[in-house]
């Protein structure tokens, strides 16, 4: 009997030590960015541009940089995914098209983001001469996120009882009425965490800006859509291996992770309250 | 009457519409893809391309392009990722599934979606500033920009997947299979070894294809903590340079329509075709278990 109770202690605690890694693993890394990003934050290095040779000054533009492409590519990607969740949800027949949207949806979830970065370089860069701006950016984004986009809005529609949408259709509803009035508002928190999961994934990326609009100093602000831009994750990386003196940049370049993780889990603990109010 | 019908149709088409962008999106990356790549290879040999050419696209007098020691740097990295990251991914989906308390689950899986939200480009940091320096002592190196460094953190980025994934497998394994075991007087872990494992098992192994389909398609990681150099790896030491890394350096430099912008299309389409392979793959297992589960 000895040996079974011992390889059940043996065993547990062994999943027990996994589960602890995990934890350990975010632990180390939001120990260690906090610790010594913490020491360079100041007002002026929220608030101003980066200079001499970004060895000094801030890291405003990279912050607003990120803000706009974020902002930008939800914009675009919540109708378009909420859309085409909706019908997955409530239209779709069951037949050959929408699995094919399914496995299309699927499919692209698990596409490399630099894959996307090199179709938004054809796409709409050169494709549609938007040339390197905000707005190739925020569209390459856009379409990124627009798969998770899809799988919660879907997900949330799924769970809004069939009652409600019987009860307004025996009131003479049309079905895009029932949507509107009784439907989509019921699963309003369920969307609002997809959407705001999608920003804080659009934050972070870094790899499908690349080719499409990001630069690593930019004088000033941009303009318009169509002007280039700086960005957090691409000032980091910037910072951190591209820098002609690493020493100098390093406490910079922790500094910047530190806001790019919290502007990430910020958005995270919103959608994660958002949910956990629904409930 | 008429006009809400109207706009009844019109919102249906609307939504249609949108689903059908979805497909297009997929099959607009893949099209473009090839046909880039087709260009490639009016001037370079398929056979070329995948032998054991070098990767010298600067060279002075003749470019070679061979993808060969790139791909072996994207699986080495993928491989040595796995292997850290399946069994800690597995043993905690376990632990949180079959053994951890309400309490400790709710700790316990916001831990792993805040792991899952932290930017590639911040673990690629880490990978410079703690994981390399640790490393470099550990082993004597003189720096530990190498594949294990790479490996160590992709096996962080598919952690998350690995642990979600299987969770959910786990979890849809009927009550019933359980009690039974019990009931035979297995204690816990004889019944998570000899049941629970087994009946979970084809979605443990899409949890772990998910995982490999993330770590072979993560950029910015690798390319900040690998070393990028492009040559074959001889070991887990090796300074290595993954296909997505290589696209991400070269691209921004290339002018358009030259051979080696449409060669690094060609990359990005052996990446695009591992992934796909990978994740219909796991697709394929993931619904063989719901089949069943019903």
């Amino acid at each position: 009997m000895m040996p079974k109770k011992l390889m059940q202690i043996l065993g547990l605690s062994s999943l027990m030590a996994c589960a602890a890694v995990v934890v350990g693993l975010l632990g180390i890394i939001l120990f260690d960015m906090t610790g010594k990003g913490v020491q360079v934050l100041s007002w002026e290095f929220l608030a101003s541009f980066p200079h001499k040779g970004m060895t000094q000054g801030g890291i405003f533009p990279a912050i607003f940089g990120t803000v706009a492409i974020t902002l930008l590519s939800t914009l675009l990607a919540a109708p378009l995914g909420i859309a085409c969740a909706v019908w997955l949800a409530e239209y779709a027949p069951n037949h050959a098209f929408t699995r094919l949207v399914q496995a299309s949806i699927r499919n692209l979830a698990g596409v490399p983001s630099i894959v996307y970065g090199l179709f938004g370089l054809a796409i709409f860069v050169e494709g549609l001469h938007m040339g390197m701006s905000v707005l190739a950016s925020g569209c390459t984004l856009a379409l990124l996120t627009l798969p998770s986009v899809i799988t919660t809005t879907e997900e949330a529609l799924r769970r809004v009882p069939v009652l409600y949408r019987e009860g307004a259709l025996a009131l003479g509803a049309t079905k895009w009425e029932t949507m509107r009035s009784v439907v989509l508002p019921a699963a309003v928190p369920g969307i609002l965490t997809g959407v705001i999961l999608a920003l804080s994934r659009a934050a972070g990326e870094t790899a499908p800006i690349l080719f499409t609009g990001v630069v690593f100093y930019s004088r000033f602000l941009p303009y318009s859509v169509f002007d280039e831009f700086m960005a957090l994750p691409y000032h980091l990386y910037i910072l951190s291996t591209q820098h002609h003196e690493p020493d100098i940049a390093r406490p910079l370049a922790y500094g910047t992770a530190l806001v790019l993780l919290v502007l990430v889990l910020a958005l995270n603990l919103v959608a994660f309250i958002v949910r956990a109010k629904q409930r | 009457m008429r006009r809400r019908m109207f706009w009844d149709r019109l919102f249906e088409r609307i939504f249609a519409g949108s689903a059908l962008v979805a497909v297009l999106t997929l099959a607009g990356i893949f099209v473009l893809l090839i046909i880039n790549a087709m260009q490639a290879f009016g001037t370079l040999s398929i056979r070329h391309f995948f032998s054991n050419t070098p990767w010298n696209p600067s060279a002075y007098e003749i470019p070679t392009f061979g993808i060969g020691a790139l791909l072996s740097g994207t699986i080495l990295t993928t491989f040595g990722a796995m292997a850290l990251a399946v069994p800690v991914g597995i043993g905690t989906a376990f632990f949180l599934s079959e053994i951890a308390s309400v309490r400790m689950r709710n700790l316990l899986k916001p831990a792993v979606e805040m792991l899952a939200a932290v930017p590639s480009v911040v673990i690629g940091f880490t990978g410079i500033v703690l994981v390399g320096p640790f490393l470099a002592r550990l082993f004597d190196l003189p720096n530990g920009l190498n594949a294990l460094n790479g490996s160590i953190l992709l096996a962080v980025m598919a952690l998350p997947t690995i642990v979600s994934v299987a969770e959910d497998a786990i979890h849809a394994v009927p009550h019933t299979y359980k009690e039974a075991s019990y009931a035979l007087g297995a204690n816990k872990w004889e019944t998570l070894i000899r049941v629970t494992l087994p009946a979970c098992y084809s979605g443990i192994v899409a949890a772990v294809m998910l995982g490999m389909g993330r770590a072979v398609g993560e950029t910015m990681t690798v390319l900040m903590a690998t070393g990028n150099a492009t040559a074959f790896p001889d070991s887990m030491f090796s300074s290595v340079r993954t296909i997505t890394a290589t696209v991400a350096i070269e691209m921004g430099e290339v002018p358009s329509n030259t051979p080696h912008y449409y060669i690094l299309f060609a990359c990005a389409l052996v990446l695009f075709l591992i992934t796909l392979a990978v994740n219909v793959g796991a697709e394929h297992l993931a619904s063989r278990l719901r089949k069943r589960g019903q």
